[in-house]
């Protein structure tokens, strides 16, 4: 079974899809997919920890807010991230993020992301695997 | 989207009939070949809006029209307090206020060209651009909250250009209602290094030259010639404003809910406009679109000192300044009476004909100077805001080209460097951030600017004044 993420065309925007074994795994590819749109998450560093929690009324709105968290932390702190661990209590999740301060060089900037949106969003079971996805607007 | 569903009114405006839970019908702004182009979810979002509480007299799409997020992207749509009209974060989306400056240089194109290289390596060097960028300045929570308040008139008083500049920025560099109190503190901090940064995405500074003129007497108006050359700026609110953005699409969800307002797409997130929620949107989203209006006016400031220090006789004065993501109150004629609305433009411009007070004393005579923007490639134009527009589309056109290809796809079709390379051959020199985005915005990835504009003019939401060809470009 493959856990991984993919990123999904869309007219203007662009979609981020994580799978996982677990939702909790989904939602950490999720965040992958989200980073591979803004640089080449291949070249960050997880070597600063910073973690965030989040809560919502269903799992769908939970990866909204989840992704929404990290996009918020990388403005204010100035870093991007590469390396995941959600954990999930109810409607509540924390979530720890890898990764370190943005090197413009390094991490081959490509487009900011403004927001995960509601669109084609949808946390699911798919075959067997965990499938969390949304489109960001950038 | 196909034709067949709609009632012809004429060649360049289309209905869609009331039905089902539709409180008003649907009304779009195109040929008969924009249309086909169109997802049918457009129809589907148009309808959607349409059936929102307090709407008056259409839920409305621009010739640009697409699908959006909630709102289609282009859409227009108007409600009355007093009817229990709501307002959505839909209807104004992520980048509030993200909008186009257009600002003269004094000079024309044989005085640019010697320096031109030059002069886009001082743009691409001195404004901040791309992801992570950071700008000059950096605002402590008080001073955010006066810039939150004060908009561009905050950035003038602070040294960022003069006063003469808000003359030619809708509601003067300021919106009236911006509440700093309901905009959060993560929405504040985003903000603290982005003061005066462009952004990416489809976000540019651009060197042009007036190449075609369709209106001597609108372009002597608003100081046009053939061959002068302009710099226009798109940008908008960022971090702060898509935080706001984040923060009320989630509120606004609930709120919807608890309201029980007939909504049938989460993402069109509302609240009745006399409710506790919608205030507080209305206070944070005004605030956001200050935040807007204060960043042009950043850059602005730095455009004019990079013109001057190069050229000494450069004088870097304003055309005008629109916003496409906003709700603002306004009053327009319903059916004979006047009355106040809030009138959402989801990735349209406001489009004021002539005569309205809010536009400066030369501009009165020839309507709203509306900025559209075309791509790296290709030409954009200045449009003047019609009577006709103010009656049948609270005086609104439509704000771009719109994307006819996805990023992913443009990406396979092309490389960064040969688009910035191929265009070098046409003359138009491109500096960037990232050769990823270029490919991303690459201008075969878009549709055809002028079959855009040319439908506005034809449906008479705004008239054609001059096309602008690129002569340089800076992207994020």
């Amino acid at each position: 079974m493959k856990t991984h993420f993919e990123t999904f065309e869309h007219e203007a925007d662009i979609g981020v899809r994580g799978f996982g074994t677990t939702m909790e795994e989904a939602f950490e590819n999720a965040a992958r997919g989200l980073y591979s749109v803004m640089v080449n998450i291949d070249a960050v560093k997880p070597i600063k920890k910073r973690s965030v929690a989040v809560s919502a009324s269903d799992s769908e709105l939970l990866l909204v807010e989840w992704l929404n968290a990290l996009l918020s932390l990388s403005d204010v702190e100035r870093m991007v991230f590469s390396k995941f661990a959600v954990t999930r209590d109810g409607a509540t999740i924390t979530g720890i993020a890898w990764g370190e301060e943005l090197d413009r060089e390094r991490h081959m900037p490509r487009v900011e992301v403004k927001a995960a949106t509601y669109h084609m969003l949808r946390v699911d079971r798919d075959d067997g695997r965990y499938v969390a996805q949304c489109v960001v607007d950038v | 989207m196909d034709i067949k569903t709609l009632n012809k009114v004429n060649d360049y405006l289309w209905d869609i009939p009331q039905q089902g839970a539709m409180r008003v019908p649907g009304r779009i702004f195109a040929t008969e070949d924009l249309i086909s182009g169109m997802d049918e979810k457009v129809r589907e979002q148009i309808m959607n809006v349409a059936a929102l509480p307090g709407i008056q007299v259409a839920s409305m799409a621009m010739p640009d029209a697409h699908w959006g997020y909630g709102f289609p992207i282009g859409g227009v749509a108007a409600f009355d307090p007093d009817e229990g009209g709501i307002i959505s974060m839909g209807g104004v989306g992520f980048d509030i206020s993200c909008g186009v400056r257009t600002m003269k240089t004094g000079m024309t194109r044989d005085e640019i060209m010697p320096g031109l290289s030059q002069l886009v390596d001082e743009l691409y060097r001195r404004v901040p651009a791309g992801l992570g960028s950071e700008g000059l300045i950096r605002l402590s929570p008080p001073q955010i909250d006066e810039m939150l308040i004060g908009g561009a008139e905050w950035a003038v008083k602070k040294g960022y250009g003069v006063k003469e500049d808000l003359d030619y920025i809708e509601e003067h560099g300021r919106v009236s209602g911006a509440d700093p109190s309901h905009v959060s503190d993560s929405a504040k901090k985003r903000q603290h290094r982005e003061m005066g940064t462009l952004g990416s995405g489809n976000h540019y500074l651009e060197v042009q030259v007036v190449d075609e003129i369709y209106d001597e007497q609108a372009a002597l108006a608003m100081g046009l010639r053939k061959n002068d050359v302009v710099i226009s700026v798109h940008c908008g609110s960022r971090g702060l404003g898509h935080q706001i953005g984040t923060d009320y699409l989630k509120s606004l969800a609930g709120a919807a809910r608890r309201f029980k307002l007939p909504i049938r797409d989460r993402e069109l997130a509302s609240a009745p406009i006399n409710s506790p929620e919608g205030k507080q949107y209305f206070g944070a989203m005004s605030a956001g679109i200050n935040c807007a209006l204060a960043n042009r006016q950043i850059i602005t400031h730095l455009v004019r000192e990079i013109v001057t220090d190069m050229y000494p006789q450069g004088r870097v004065t304003m055309l005008y300044d629109i916003s496409h993501n906003t709700c603002k109150v306004e009053t327009h004629t319903v059916a004979g009476r006047k009355k106040r609305l809030y009138v959402h433009r989801k990735g349209a411009t406001r489009a004021f004909g002539p005569g309205m007070i809010d536009l400066p004393q030369e501009y009165r005579h020839v309507g709203q100077p509306v900025l559209i923007g075309g791509t790296m490639g290709t030409p954009s134009y200045i449009l003047a805001g019609t009577e006709a527009g103010m009656t049948t589309a609270f005086g609104s056109a439509c704000h771009g080209a719109g994307r006819a290809m996805s990023r992913t796809q443009a990406k396979k079709q092309w490389r960064g460097r040969d688009v910035i390379d191929s265009l070098a051959g046409q003359g138009i020199l491109v500096r960037s951030h990232s050769y990823a985005g270029v490919a991303e915005e690459a201008p075969g990835a878009y549709k055809d600017v002028t079959a855009v504009v040319n439908a506005a003019h034809h449906a008479r939401l705004a008239k054609k004044v001059v096309q602008v060809r690129p002569l340089a470009c800076v992207k994020g």
